[in-house]
């Protein structure tokens, strides 16, 4: 796909230099391990475990990241090597980041009074992955975290930096789903500037949609064999035959199965909707949208018609509409 | 205690106030965790929950179970579906392994749009 690979190998090469380099070095807890943080923490946890309270405390184990954590102030202990690394991804519009993993172990507990220190590495850097956030690159770091100079724990820690999807620009999109008016028709909710996806219109399916366009669901007949078969294609799969000619559906269906698209959003795509696999009546199978019935009210079996719905001046598509009882 | 014992479930209401409280105290001042407008702008619909809270949260939930003498030695999560205000994660445990006081857990957090944390805790049950 026009050289965009090579990119992002050399890209990744870069990236991967980073590995095994440090990312913190000699890092100081901004505080000693001290009660009101730990107050704070349970308090915020609802955690009410007497160990963490009294005389003989410990830190709840699982603090053991936020000793080290900058807060509002800089960060003097990260490394060159991780700023830059973060900056190559920033620069390469990956800026958005989400901790994804978290391991912790703990090798003696922490205590009110403990100074602590940190170094951290980068272990690793993943390739470029596609995630329903958007595409980016987990980094992977390894902390070993010091009290009084003693191993107390360590920590690995993966972070995606990714550059964002594109989510709907109206706020009124993101209304509760579940609030019945707000399950509007998403032809109804789409951006001025933002029109549905065009169909791949080919020299093998160009009959499909010119019946479209002519509000015709047109199925392929293997005029070999009789087979019908659906989508088109340029040959009959039972007996291999290349010549065809169409029937029109009558537009009677059922929902065969269906899922309820609720992630990732698209644009002119208002999600939760219902997208159902329809056996027509002929007996092929067909992909669309089942429209006119609440995404969570399609149920397997439920009857359908078809009709053809505009989405814009040029686009017509064939939809089926919920029959309900 | 045996593999396959299931620990009662905990549910917590992911409250906004729950997200800030959690990462202010774990001194994470990443704005998706409590400012709604740049976590839309960074592809979230609503400001969600930070990892240390998820992992606070997963400790506790050990910990209530099998009380203050029970030592965390390990806990290991990923995330999934994001915690945002007004979602509900139940959090259900099974028992992995018993390796004489060692006890390993598989933990799983549930909320209304999928599993929002994995992972499982080692814990020290002295006897």
């Amino acid at each position: 796909m026009n050289g965009e690979p090579e990119v992002h190998e050399e890209f990744e090469a870069r990236l991967k230099a980073y590995e095994g380099r440090p990312a913190a070095a000699t890092g100081v807890g901004r505080d000693p391990v001290n009660e009101p943080m730990i107050r704070h923490w349970c308090e915020a946890m609802g955690d009410t475990n007497p160990a963490y309270t009294g005389p003989n405390a410990i830190a709840p184990p699982t603090m053991l990241q936020a000793w080290t954590m900058a807060g509002l102030s800089r960060r003097p202990e990260r490394t060159a090597a991780y700023d830059e690394l973060l900056g190559l991804l920033d620069e390469s519009g990956h800026h958005a980041v989400v901790a994804t993993d978290c391991e912790q172990e703990y090798l003696r507990p922490l205590r009110p009074g403990d100074e602590i220190t940190f170094d951290s590495v980068i272990e690793s850097v993943s390739e470029r992955k596609t995630t329903k956030l958007g595409p980016g690159y987990f980094v992977t770091t390894r902390t070993d975290i010091r009290a009084g100079g003693e191993l107390a724990g360590t920590h690995r820690f993966r972070i995606l930096k990714y550059a964002p999807a594109r989510r709907p620009k109206d706020p009124k999109d993101r209304k509760d789903p579940k609030d019945p008016k707000n399950r509007k028709d998403p032809k109804d909710r789409k951006a001025p500037e933002e029109r549905r996806p065009r169909p791949v219109v080919n020299r093998d399916n160009a009959g499909f949609w010119e019946g479209v366009a002519r509000h015709e669901l047109l199925i392929q007949r293997c005029t070999g064999c009789g087979t019908l078969r659906f989508p088109w294609l340029p040959g009959c799969n039972s007996c291999g035959s290349l010549e065809w000619d169409t029937v029109e559906a009558s537009g009677e269906g059922t929902v065969y199965s269906y899922v309820v698209m609720h992630h990732p959003p698209f644009p002119t795509f208002a999600p939760p909707y219902a997208v159902g696999l329809i056996e027509l009546a002929e007996g092929v199978r067909i992909i669309s949208n089942v429209v006119g019935v609440p995404y969570d009210k399609v149920r397997i079996g439920m009857p359908v018609r078809l009709e053809f719905r505009r989405y814009d001046e040029e686009l017509v598509l064939p939809v089926f509409q919920g029959v309900t009882r | 205690m045996n593999a396959g014992d299931r620990l009662p479930p905990l549910e917590i209401p992911i409250t906004r106030t729950l997200i800030v409280a959690g990462a202010i105290a774990s001194r994470d001042y990443q704005d998706v965790h409590h400012d709604p407008e740049p976590a839309r702008q960074k592809g979230s619909p609503d400001i969600f929950m930070n990892i240390l809270t998820t992992n606070g949260l997963v400790g506790r939930y050990i910990t209530d179970h099998f009380g203050p003498r029970a030592e965390l030695r390990r806990v290991a999560i990923r995330l999934g579906a994001p915690n945002h205000p007004g979602d509900t994660m139940v959090l259900t445990g099974t028992v992995e392994e018993v390796d004489g006081d060692l006890v390993t857990v598989r933990v799983v957090g549930a909320n209304g749009i999928g599993k929002h944390v994995t992972g499982t805790v080692t814990v020290r049950v002295p006897g």
